[in-house]
């Protein structure tokens, strides 16, 4: 070693700094490895997109407008309401969202706000567990637990077992902590500073949670309720279990009522005996694509929405 | 001399005593505050409901599930489905959700690692790349039900040749799309985490990006990432909505005993699709079925949520 350090002194140039090519060539194959890994990312969007958009188009060839206004999705009988499937996941998502905001919102202040460090680093997990709850057990827990026990108890035995309020409530606790996880985040995330300021001016505690951090975060908050909303016009299994019409429904805006969702309108085609590639009406099964185009749409609007807030949270802080 | 102090509700000046005694007891702040107590039961309240939700929904089904499974005993687990409820058992379940979780495994954690090092440690402040970190998040938020879709389509129907159609491959493939993007989130996150300091340390060695990462950054991210994997995992092992769509078999199915080889070229179940087909059954006794397999699958949820946890508290470092 040392016989190398006293050998003549060579200048130094770019080229040897920037290693063997052999290095080089390799460092750019792992390279573009990696890029091809991210952007097949960019072909999952693409292919979701061409997979829908083909046999959706196919399916506004073969209705008439007349059945897109029908009372009713009976897809097998040629009945394609889509405003019945409009209705009744505005009715889930809404029952949802009345269940999740308060809980959510609530859960979310008090473990940012209240809850002493060893109270929220057991709180917390619990409530990732509750977030971590198949949607098929909410379903099950939905139509054995929530309709008999809550809704049949309000409103009376004769209220069917199967209704869109009983999914709805399900559809709300899946949901519940999500929003409480994104609304946490964004009230964690307000200083120090703010509080104290607050507290420096006499504020009690409520006041300061509510009335300075509260709004501080608020981007946040609308951006948790967004993602909640979303995420409840996309849930199936439970509305599918709890919310019962297999077969296709009534238009209702009744949410005691049996009914059904765009995701369900999409599971039941799926899973009836004629359904993937059958021989029913001929639009039935093109149907599928058309529900799951619009579902598609209206959930990546709320999700560019909600990131937009999130973002806007970010910059602040 | 005011007789009702406005310092605060609930404070009420003495008579008789002087603005600086009021003053000062506001500033001690001993007093018992109902509205703030109010506020913070209130807020408490709302977070036990939810977890109360959570233990009513465990309470319940362990009152239907367990007795049938004391009943069965293993013979549950062994025997395959059935018309019969004394005599269904979650075989094919269990079988399926561990061939779709080693296909999600192949796929979908080696994907999105690799596109998490890319966008983490390659990736530059570009156009091209806040479109990959936004289309990410987008697919995020895809209802689940839509990737049955693209699952429908380019697994089932386009690559035919290759998944064989209606097989348990073209299920995998599916659900490993499902949870790709939440791989590459938490994977960033576990990437970002490590310390700037640790790259630079390997490049003033004369390391390239690749040897940087591969010695350094990986390693020290890797309890970050196993446990997001195993938390996508878990993910996985619940999804039932794009199993519908690509074949995954409800109902009746009849094929008795396939094995686990014969599966994966015919029709297949998982252990949630078994569940929402059991659901949905007239049968009163199968409500009691439906809750012992639910314990099952519950039981495997929360051995793997646990073991995430308890990796995460032990090996999870502070910079």
């Amino acid at each position: 070693m040392a016989q190398v350090a006293i050998a003549a002194p060579k200048r130094l140039t770019a080229a040897d700094l920037a290693g063997s090519a052999r290095r080089r060539r390799k460092e750019r194959a792992i390279r573009i490895a990696f890029l091809s890994a991210a952007g097949f990312s960019i072909l999952v969007s693409a292919l979701i997109v061409v997979s829908l958009l083909g046999k959706a188009v196919q399916f506004l060839t073969l209705v008439h407008p007349a059945q897109l206004l029908a009372g009713g999705w009976f897809p097998r009988q040629g009945d394609f309401g889509i405003s019945t499937l409009l209705a009744g996941t505005l009715i889930v998502s809404a029952i949802a969202m009345l269940v999740a905001t308060p809980l959510g919102l609530g859960a979310a202040i008090y473990l940012s706000e209240y809850a002493r460090p060893r109270a929220r680093r057991t709180l917390k997990p619990i409530l990732e567990t509750l977030a971590g709850v198949p949607s098929v057990v909410m379903g099950f827990f939905a139509l054995n637990v929530i309709s008999p026990r809550l809704i049949q108890a309000l409103f009376g035995r004769a209220t069917s077992i199967f209704s869109l309020a009983a999914a709805g409530i399900g559809v709300g606790i899946l949901v519940t902590p999500l929003v409480a996880s994104v609304a946490e985040d964004a009230m964690f995330a307000v200083p120090r500073t703010l509080r104290e300021a607050a507290y420096g001016l006499g504020a009690k505690k409520r006041v300061t949670s509510l009335r300075v951090v509260f709004p501080a975060a608020i981007s946040g908050i609308v951006a948790a309720l967004i993602l909640g909303v979303s995420r409840a016009i996309g849930e199936t299994m439970v509305v599918a279990i709890a919310a019962g019409a297999t077969g296709g429904a009534l238009f209702t805006l009744n949410p005691l009522h049996y009914g059904q969702t765009m995701t369900t309108a999409m599971s039941s085609l799926a899973i009836g005996s004629d359904a993937v590639g059958g021989n029913s009406a001929a639009a039935a099964f093109p149907s599928l694509f058309f529900v799951g185009l619009v579902l598609f749409a209206l959930t990546l609007l709320l999700n560019a929405a909600a990131n937009r807030f999130v973002r806007r949270v970010r910059r602040r802080y | 001399m005011a007789r009702r102090s406005d310092l605060g509700s609930g404070v009420v000046a003495i008579p008789g005593t002087t603005a600086t005694h009021v003053v000062r007891a506001a500033l001690r702040g001993k007093r018992f505050r109902v509205g703030d107590y109010v506020v913070q039961i209130l807020l408490l309240m709302t977070l036990m409901i939810a977890l109360g939700v959570l233990v009513v929904l465990l309470g319940n089904v362990a009152i239907r599930g367990v007795p049938v499974l004391e009943q069965r005993g293993t013979n549950f687990l062994t025997t395959t489905n059935s018309t019969l409820p004394f005599l269904a058992g979650v075989k094919q379940g269990i079988i399926g959700s561990l061939e779709l979780l080693v296909i999600v495994l192949i796929f979908a954690i080696p994907l999105g690692v690799g596109a998490a090092v890319y966008l983490e440690e390659y990736a530059k402040d570009t156009r091209l790349n806040r479109l990959l970190v936004t289309n990410v998040r987008n697919l995020a938020g895809v209802p689940s039900i839509v990737y049955g879709i693209l699952g429908l389509i380019i697994f089932v129907e386009f690559l035919k040749p290759l998944t064989g159609g209606l097989t348990v491959i073209s299920g995998g493939l599916t659900l490993a799309v499902v949870v790709l993007p939440i791989v590459i989130i938490t994977s960033s996150e576990a990437l970002r985490a490590v310390p700037n300091s640790i790259r630079e340390a390997g490049f003033g060695v004369g390391a390239t990006r690749w040897e940087v990462i591969r010695s350094h950054v990986l390693p020290s991210a890797a309890p970050g990432i196993f446990t997001g994997a195993i938390l996508t995992l878990a993910r996985a092992i619940g999804e039932t909505a794009p199993l519908l769509l690509v074949g995954a078999l409800l109902g009746f199915f009849a094929p008795g005993n396939v094995g686990f080889w014969g599966q994966l070229r015919g029709p297949y179940t998982s252990l949630p699709t078994l569940i929402f087909s059991w659901s949905t059954q007239p049968n009163p006794d199968f409500r009691n079925l439906t809750a012992a397999a639910i314990i099952v699958l519950m039981a495997v949820l929360l051995t793997v949520n646990a073991a995430a946890i308890v990796l995460r508290n032990r090996y999870e470092r502070k910079w």
